[in-house]
């Protein structure tokens, strides 16, 4: 367990904190040091709105180490509204009821827990859109 | 009675209640008790992945959404919770980093079993009243435990409900006025390092549930000039179907004052957001100048009550930003494995 590793990662996990270049608007998540569109590197945090769609998923049954507690979960990729496409895992729905291109909202939750007396990892996953706009 | 110099009120809110949901009967299909004693129809649940943390940030989240301020203005996160995920270790500042309201703030966890969030509300105001911070951000959140085949496991559930205290012209709802009323009555405790509860049964009751809410709620309504036909709505701490029901007839109030804030038989009590989470209900609700009640009530003992009426912003982001009924309606029933499974009840080592 690093607890530095973890905590360099915080604000990215917590809250979906990325990269804008300056130079193409190009927007990056995780963040990055050169944009890989343009090699720029003149990046801004940008504040990602965490809403996107299911762009393809799978169901886990043999996880690694720390994340057997959960299984089965649904492993995913998001295509989020401003570009990226994220790998996450989904929550608060049933397997059968996930479809590619659902509308999707990102909630921070519990990622893995190191033991008993171990960090608590919080960050990102994805679950169905739960109200739509009117 | 308390009243800050500066006029002050609630500027947003938010609300959150877990996906998942038990039954009395199914709970009482496992231990044999009768599901009818306690008057509940379910309980919330928290997802394998949900703690008091990621129910207080979704809470606050929205919190922030409806007040549409920026959050590197909130000069206070507290969050009260009976069942914090690290015994040491603040959640809160969690909560603060997660809504990015973080690193100029103060961040604290609040404790006095159910009524923790609304001691953090009670400061919160003071707080914001005195001019120190321009926001300040209350949160009554919790994941509580019941003893398997406790009375206790019937009403025990999930939630969390977050307030942002600020001044009077961008509120939501104000403050009139508040009054807290304590003693040191041992009606629920739980000492360090035990998993679970220990209450006296019927001495919850009268000496401690009814004795401290009553006072509170009389005195501030006396300080105030006011009778319960002065109230449009209110709202009591909600431990079971029973006690917040009585409590209101005793007080004078008619079912169509209380209803809109009785949660319980819906979700369980969420202690630290379960008169919490009937006021958010309530605000969700609300015409413009409605006069409103809220009295909680936490173990060991106390109550904390506050009159407020709301104002012309009451319907800001009630669409399309999640209500409590929004959350209440988002419903998955499982069986009472996959609650034990939930609740940490199944060793996997």
């Amino acid at each position: 367990m690093s607890l530095a590793r973890h905590w360099r990662l915080q604000n990215q996990r917590y809250r979906l904190l990325g990269v804008q270049c300056e130079d193409c608007g190009a927007r990056l998540f995780p963040r990055r040091q050169v944009c890989p569109r343009c090699k720029s590197q003149n990046l801004q945090r940008y504040q990602f709105g965490g809403e996107g769609k299911v762009y393809s998923h799978t169901v886990v049954y043999d996880a690694p180490a720390g994340y057997e507690g959960f299984v089965p979960y649904i492993g995913a990729l998001v295509e989020l509204e401003e570009g990226p496409l994220i790998a996450a895992q989904l929550t608060d729905v049933d397997i059968d009821d996930v479809q590619i291109g659902m509308p999707v909202e990102m909630v921070t939750r519990r990622l893995r827990q190191y033991g008993e007396d171990g960090l608590i990892v919080y960050g990102y996953k994805f679950r169905p859109k739960l109200k739509e706009a009117p | 009675m308390m009243k800050p110099n500066r006029e002050v009120g609630i500027v947003g809110y938010g609300a959150y209640i877990p996906r998942y949901r038990i039954s009395a009967a199914e709970i009482s299909r496992v231990w044999k008790m009768g599901e009818d004693t306690l008057h509940l129809e379910e309980k919330a649940v928290p997802g394998l992945d949900e703690d008091t943390a990621t129910i207080a940030i979704e809470a606050a989240r929205n919190a922030v959404r409806k007040a549409k301020i920026d959050p590197q203005k909130l000069g206070a996160i507290w969050l009260g919770s009976e069942s914090k995920p690290y015994s040491v270790k603040p959640t809160a500042t969690i909560v603060a980093e997660a809504v990015g309201a973080t690193p100029h703030t103060t961040a604290a966890d609040w404790e006095f079993a159910c009524k923790a969030g609304t001691e953090a509300m009670q400061a919160a105001f003071g707080f914001v009243g005195s001019g120190m911070v321009q926001y300040a951000m209350a949160i009554g959140a919790d994941t509580a435990q019941g003893r398997p085949g406790d009375q206790l496991e019937y009403t025990a559930g999930a939630g969390g409900a977050a307030f942002i205290i600020g001044p009077r012209e961008e509120s939501m709802a104000y403050l009139e006025g508040s009054h807290s009323y304590v003693s040191d009555t041992p009606d629920f405790f739980r000492r360090p390092s035990q998993h679970y509860p220990t209450h006296g049964s019927r001495f919850t009751g009268e000496p401690a549930y009814f004795t401290h809410s009553l006072m509170a709620t009389q005195y501030l309504m006396d300080q105030l000039g006011y009778g319960p036909q002065d109230y449009d709505k209110v709202i009591f701490h909600q431990p079971n179907s029973k006690f917040p029901v009585r409590l209101a007839k005793r007080l004078g109030f008619a079912p169509e004052q209380y209803e809109d804030g009785l949660l319980v038989p819906v979700i369980g009590n969420a202690y630290a957001a379960s008169s919490a989470l009937g006021l958010a209900a309530v605000l969700d609700k609300a015409d413009v100048g409605e006069r409103i009640l809220l009295a909680s009530f936490g173990s060991g003992a106390g109550s904390d009550a506050f009159s407020f009426v709301t104002t012309e912003l009451i319907t800001r982001g009630r669409n399309p930003l999640p209500g409590v009924a929004d959350y209440v309606t988002r419903r998955r029933e499982i069986d009472y494995a996959r609650y034990a499974r939930h609740r940490g009840k199944l060793s996997m080592y």
